[in-house]
C-alpha cells in the first residue's frame, strides 16, 4: 500500500479510536479520586503483614510474586531470543581490527569520567538491589544500574576490558541463575509453608536490612538476572558492530 | 483538570500509532512503539493516584499517612521491564532485517523470503 493510501486509511480510524479512548477514559474515576479498595487495604496492612516498608516491592516480590515470575521469564525468554537472532550467521566473521577501531574513538575526558563512575555505580546498584524492600528500588532497577557499571567500561573504550569483567559465559550464567533463584524461592514457599511463593523466612524488624523475609533474596536474584540479561543483550549488539560478511557487500 | 492525564495518555497512544503507521525506518518504528506503551504507564499511574497521597513507601512517613495505590505502581514496573525487553527484541530483528534485505524501511520488507 502506498504511504498516502495508508494515511488515508489510518487518519479516520485514528480519529474514531481517539474518540472512543477519550469516551472510555472519561468513565473512569477522575484523576486523584482513586476508588480503592485494594490499594488502601494494602497500604493499611502491608507493613504489619510483611514488615516491608516499600509496598511496591512487597506487591512485586510477595503479594503478586507469581506475576513477577511471569515477567521475569518474559525477560529471560526475550534475552534468549535476542542471543538466538543475533548469532553469528554463516559467512560472517569478526572484523580483525574491530576492537582497536573503537578504542580510538573514546576521548580522554570520556574515559576518565566513565572509569571514575564505575565503582560508584556498583555501590549504588548493590544498594538499590539490597534495600528494595525498604526504600525505592529493587532487583529490576538495581540490576540495570549494575549492568550500567560494566557498560561504562565499554564507554571508556575498553572493549577488551569489558569482555574480561563481563564475559559472555558469566552473563549467560547470571541470567539463568537469577531466573532459577527466583523460581526456587517460590518453590521454597511451597516446601516450607505449603503455598507457592509464600514468604517462608523470618520477617524481622520493619526497616532493618534483613527484614521482609524472602523479599531481599528475591530482589538479589532478580538483580543478578537483570544485570546479566541487559549486559548480554548489549554485548550481542556490540558484537554485531564488529561483524562483517565475507565476500564484501556487508556494510552494517 | 481531573481528565488531563487520561487525555495525555489517549493522545500518546494515537500519536505513537501514527508514528508506527507512517514509519520509514524500523528503529523509528520500535521507538514509536515505546511511545504507545508509555501511554499505558500514564493510565496505570493516574488510576492509582490519590489526591495529596505520598508514595507507598513507609520508610519515612507515618503508618497512617495517605499513600497512592502500590498495585498499579508495581504493574507499571512490570510494564517497563516488558517494554524494554520487547524493544531490544525488535531492534535485534531490525539488525537482522538490515543484514538479510539490506534495508530497514518497512515498505521494502513486504515480501517474505525464506
Amino acid at each position: 500500500m502506498s504511504q498516502r493510501g495508508r494515511l488515508l486509511l489510518f487518519l479516520p480510524s485514528a480519529a474514531v479510536l481517539l474518540f472512543l479512548l477519550i469516551d472510555g477514559l472519561q468513565r473512569l474515576t477522575g484523576f486523584g479520586h482513586y476508588p480503592g479498595p485494594y490499594g488502601f487495604v494494602l497500604n493499611g496492612v502491608g507493613v504489619n503483614q510483611r514488615h516491608a516498608t516499600n509496598l511496591v516491592t512487597a506487591v512485586n516480590f510477595d503479594y503478586r510474586a507469581f506475576d513477577t515470575l511471569g515477567e521475569e521469564f518474559i525477560l529471560f525468554t526475550a534475552t534468549t531470543a535476542i542471543v538466538l537472532i543475533l548469532r553469528h550467521m554463516r559467512g560472517e566473521r569478526e572484523r580483525p581490527s574491530g576492537d582497536e577501531l573503537r578504542r580510538e574513538n573514546a576521548s580522554e575526558a570520556l574515559r576518565g569520567m566513565a572509569l571514575a563512575f564505575v565503582a560508584a555505580l556498583i555501590v549504588l546498584g548493590g544498594y538499590v538491589v539490597t534495600h528494595g524492600a525498604l526504600t525505592p528500588g529493587g532487583g529490576f532497577q538495581g540490576g540495570v544500574v549494575l549492568g550500567c557499571a560494566a557498560f561504562l567500561v565499554f564507554l571508556a573504550g575498553e572493549v577488551v576490558a569489558m569482555k574480561r569483567v563481563a564475559p559472555e559465559k558469566l552473563l549467560e550464567f547470571a541470567d539463568a541463575a537469577g531466573a532459577a533463584g527466583f523460581a526456587l524461592l517460590g518453590i521454597g514457599g511451597l516446601v516450607f509453608a505449603g503455598v507457592f511463593f509464600q514468604n517462608f523466612l523470618d520477617l524481622g524488624k520493619p526497616g532493618s536490612l534483613n527484614s521482609a523475609g524472602t523479599m531481599p533474596l528475591v530482589s538479589i536474584s532478580i538483580g543478578i538476572e537483570v544485570a546479566g540479561a541487559f549486559l548480554l543483550v548489549w554485548t550481542e549488539f556490540l558484537d554485531q558492530a564488529v561483524l562483517v560478511r565475507s565476500g564484501g557487500g556487508g556494510s552494517e | 483538570m481531573t481528565f488531563l492525564p487520561y487525555a495525555v495518555a489517549a493522545w500518546l497512544f494515537v500519536v505513537g500509532l501514527y508514528g508506527i503507521v507512517t514509519s520509514r525506518h524500523l528503529v523509528h518504528l520500535a521507538v514509536c512503539l515505546t511511545v504507545v506503551q508509555s501511554s499505558t504507564y500514564l493510565i496505570l499511574l493516574s488510576t492509582g493516584y490519590v489526591r495529596h497521597g505520598s508514595a507507598p513507601i513507609y520508610a519515612d512517613i507515618p503508618p497512617v499517612a495517605t499513600a497512592v495505590d502500590p498495585v498499579v505502581q508495581a504493574l507499571t514496573l512490570t510494564d517497563i521491564v516488558v517494554e524494554s525487553t520487547i524493544t531490544a527484541l525488535l531492534l535485534a530483528l531490525a539488525v537482522q532485517a538490515m543484514k538479510r534485505f539490506g534495508s530497514v524501511d518497512p515498505t521494502f520488507l513486504r515480501q517474505l523470503r525464506g
